[in-house]
């Protein structure tokens, strides 16, 4: 197999690793103010109970995402460039909502105070909701194509990325990643809160299957080849498939589904780019897969670590996942340990 | 300012606030482990309060370099895709190795860490700390030989048809003498850099409880403070050693690789033998070597920094115009739009970074010495001005970590990828043509301001965290929290760590 086209797989596989980890984690942080019910103390607590769902994986999860970039580098420097100049606006976007989200997690138990806590609570939120818009806008633009010149530099500009295709691709991600999200808190906590992000899940999946779906079949029709019908219509089990097993109280099954849905996505999305990484659009340049790549000898060396190092990887991660598997519930929940506002106050200069 | 000078100033911004986090992380991951050690193998409670303690503040600091490195991985392609074009089949594999083989880890086992006090065994929440220092050591390793592989580009060739720099040989890279000498270097900074938190936060914590002459004070200082304060003297005795002997190293090998950019540190304008050590320069150092004089020198020392030899033949050193006649020579006069090249980089800012690293680690060797002498026999001391010290040393090496770096790649202007000089020529890179072409200034400007804006907030709350949680001290009482030592009938207990 030509080294080229393995990598080509190999990000792929990167990107559906950081989409079905960090899309929950999106979930969760989207969930944070829609979830919690009750008087003030209560919502707090089930707020710390879904921030605490994710506490010790949220980062190992990121991870993914730089490993994608590296990898993409290294793989494909001429599309690596190519597309983080051609997305400078959109990347820089998503950069501030993680960098506002993955300082609110660590912080927000630093401190004891509600203020303190909302605000956290609302970089939490923008730096879930944008992302997840931005990722399916970005990856929308990929299967629609990129106008680029012939030195593969983009020339079209920050606005024409906002065009409708990728734009419903931005709702298909944001919706995908609130049900995963759901079905991921289901899963993960006990009591009421889960009964609610249950029934919230199933609703959700009957609009992703709308939305997604929509945006699929419309992929498939403009931009797509034939093969990845397949990819559509496991999409499409699978979420009939979540819907039904959060009424049959299945939630492990419920996230396999949803996981396998953002799976299918990405298949789509890659299967429709190839054998370009990015298409042409209007009659302007694509960039393909073979243009872009690095030589035999680095995709050599890369798939030696990559075929060595991405199991081992899989394995202590997924073993995270087990330690931290107990269901958390309200009462799991320690009084808070952060100091409070005003001795933070009373310390400084 | 045009987008190249907007893309120059925005990588220097969010690289040196990047790198004001990680050295205290590489070197404080490593002691805290020592610490959490201490108390497995001791039993004594006192190393799990001093674990707990810093523990929290290295969380602290490893958020912003978490949330910072995101961005550091971006803007090669996003405001250098030129440069990522040239050289990503070469620079590309340390960064994804780092992430795969080094952050994985990190991450990883710093969850683990940080909930798992009441879920794994203890000898797997040791081992989680270790894993997660070892890591962060080990990407800063990957980081490193892709820098040094811009100061010293070995194990590649240049293709002609695709114009870019191909990688030969990715165990060249690896064992590139520029990166074993950087690697050592940056590790003992990091080191000296947490030596010297450790040592100022306990010494201050000593003086201030001694102060108080009450019993129970007086126990705790001796009891718990004292040892951390000894923990760090003696990282900061064996770190500074090392940060003498490989910048020794990285100075000889410097001279070698980029003879511009050590004739320009030393602002030596003409080659010469046994050449002084500048030690105080006036002069409109920005304009060039013209105008410099040299108030204050030691004779020879230069040349010993450079060759080993203090006189004599063997001590020649080139200097700046020197440097320049053999560049223009070698790499052309000009570029390809007409315009001249300057191979030497500026000289008041690789003159002063240089003498400020030096100078502001000096602050480290202060601490060591009064703290060691202070705490001699088992004493705890009371004295103010230690903690005076203690207060003033903690932030110095953080600033000489920065001007360490400033000095580096200040000093590898005007390339961006620096020529070897036993190597390819055509494997070399200037800076002004490393910028993404099809990316407009405004759009540079925007994300310098709003990152900016960011990293200033972000800065203030970091600073207000560490400086509150410093103060707190070490947590009174500290229970066994391992599954070890838990009630099994308990198990409806909340969790011993939430957010």
């Amino acid at each position: 197999m030509d080294l080229a086209i393995l990598w080509f797989v190999i990000i792929a596989v990167l990107w559906t690793g950081y989409l079905v980890l960090e899309g929950f984690d999106f979930g969760v942080g989207m969930l944070l103010s829609i979830l919690p019910r009750g008087d003030k103390e209560h919502r707090e607590k089930e707020r710390r109970v879904l921030v605490n769902t994710i506490g010790p994986v949220w980062d190992g999860n990121e991870v993914w995402l730089l490993t994608a970039g590296g990898a993409t580098f290294a793989a494909f420097p001429e599309w690596y460039a190519t597309m983080f100049s051609g997305f400078y606006i959109p990347l820089l976007i998503i950069l501030v909502g993680l960098v506002a989200r993955g300082v609110a997690f660590e912080y927000r138990g630093k401190i004891n105070d509600p203020t303190w806590a909302r605000r956290c609570d609302q970089a939490i939120q923008l730096g879930s909701w944008i992302p997840a818009v931005m990722w399916g806008v970005a990856f929308g633009n990929l299967v629609r194509g990129l106008l680029l010149d012939a030195d593969h530099q983009y020339v079209g500009g920050f606005w024409a990325l906002l065009n409708p295709f990728a734009l419903v691709g931005g709702l298909t991600t944001l919706t995908l990643f609130l049900l995963h999200g759901a079905v991921f808190v289901s899963l993960k906590t006990d009591g009421e809160i889960r009964e609610r992000a249950q029934r919230l899940a199933s609703g959700l999946a009957v609009t992703a299957l709308v939305v997604a779906g929509g945006w699929a079949i419309w992929a498939q029709v403009a931009y797509s080849a034939t093969w990845t019908w397949a990819a559509v219509a496991v999409a499409a089990l699978s979420l009939i498939g979540v819907v039904a097993a959060t009424r049959a109280r299945k939630e492990g099954t419920a996230f396999t589904l949803s996981a396998v849905t953002i799976v299918a996505a990405v298949v789509l999305i890659f299967g429709s780019m190839y054998p370009d990484v990015i298409p042409a659009l209007d009659g302007g340049n694509a960039l393909t897969v073979a243009e872009a790549s690095s030589t035999d000898y680095t995709l050599t060396v890369m798939t030696w670590v990559a075929v060595f190092l991405t199991p081992v990887v899989i394995a202590y991660q997924a073993w995270t996942y087990w330690v931290f598997r107990r269901r958390l519930s309200t009462k799991d929940i320690p009084a808070p340990a952060g100091l409070s506002w005003q001795k933070i106050k009373d310390a400084a200069f | 300012m045009d987008a190249l000078d907007l893309a120059r100033w925005q990588f220097a911004i969010t690289t040196v606030y990047h790198f004001i986090f990680v050295p205290l992380t590489i070197g404080l991951a490593p002691l805290v482990a020592g610490m959490q050690t201490a108390w497995v193998v001791t039993k004594n409670d006192r190393w799990l309060r001093l674990t707990k303690f810093f523990g929290k503040l290295l969380l602290i600091n490893f958020a912003l370099g978490v949330v910072t490195g995101i961005w550091q991985e971006f803007q090669f392609g996003m405001a250098w895709s030129e440069y990522s074009r040239f050289v990503g089949d070469v620079f590309g594999a340390p960064l994804a190795m780092e992430a795969l083989a080094a952050f994985f880890v990190e991450s990883v086992f710093l969850g683990v860490w940080i909930f798992g006090w009441d879920r794994v065994s203890k000898k797997i929440h040791l081992a989680s700390i270790w894993l997660f220092a070892l890591a962060t050591n080990l990407s800063a390793f990957f980081i490193l030989a892709a820098n040094s592989w811009m100061q010293h580009p070995v194990g590649v060739i240049y293709n002609e048809e695709t114009g870019r720099a191909e990688m030969e040989s990715i165990w060249a890279v690896l064992t590139n003498n520029t990166l074993l000498a950087a690697f050592p270097h940056t590790i003992t900074a990091a080191f000296l850099t947490a030596g010297t938190f450790v040592t100022g936060v306990a010494a201050w914590w000593m003086v201030r409880l001694a102060r108080t002459k009450k019993a129970e004070n007086l126990e705790t200082a001796r009891d718990v403070y004292r040892p951390a304060v000894r923990l760090g003297v003696w990282v900061m005795v064996v770190a500074g050693l090392g940060v003498i002997w490989s910048g020794d190293i990285q100075g000889k090998l410097m001279y070698e690789q980029q003879p511009g950019k050590m004739s320009s540190a030393e602002a030596l304008c003409e080659g010469t033998e046994s050449a002084e050590f500048s030690i105080l320069a006036v002069g409109p150092l920005y304009a060039g070597c013209e105008d410099v004089a040299h108030l204050i020198s030691i004779p020879g020392v230069t040349s010993y920094l450079g060759t080993g030899e203090f006189s004599g033949e063997d001590s020649y050193l080139p200097g700046v115009y020197d440097v320049q006649e053999e560049y223009s020579e070698r790499y052309g006069e000009t570029t390809a739009d007409g315009e001249e090249i300057s191979y030497t980089p500026p000289l008041a800012i690789t003159y002063w970074s240089f003498r400020l690293m030096i100078g502001f680690a000096a602050f480290s060797v202060a601490l060591a010495l009064v703290a060691f002498w202070l705490t001699r026999k088992g004493r705890i001391s009371d004295n103010v001005w230690l903690s005076r010290l203690a207060l003033l040393a903690i932030p110095m090496p953080f600033v000489a970590n920065s001007f360490g770096w400033i000095f580096t790649e200040v000093g590898r202007q005007p390339w961006v990828v620096a020529p070897n000089p036993t190597g390819i020529d055509q494997v070399r890179l200037l800076t002004e043509r490393g910028v993404s072409t099809a990316v407009p200034a405004g759009v540079i400007l925007t994300s310098m301001i709003v990152l900016t804006i960011i990293y200033a907030i972000l800065a203030v709350v970091w600073f207000r965290l560490m400086h509150r949680y410093a103060i707190e001290g070490v947590p009174d009482v500290v229970r066994d929290e391992s599954p070890e030592a838990q009630d099994p009938d308990d198990s409806d207990r909340p969790l011993s760590f939430a957010y």
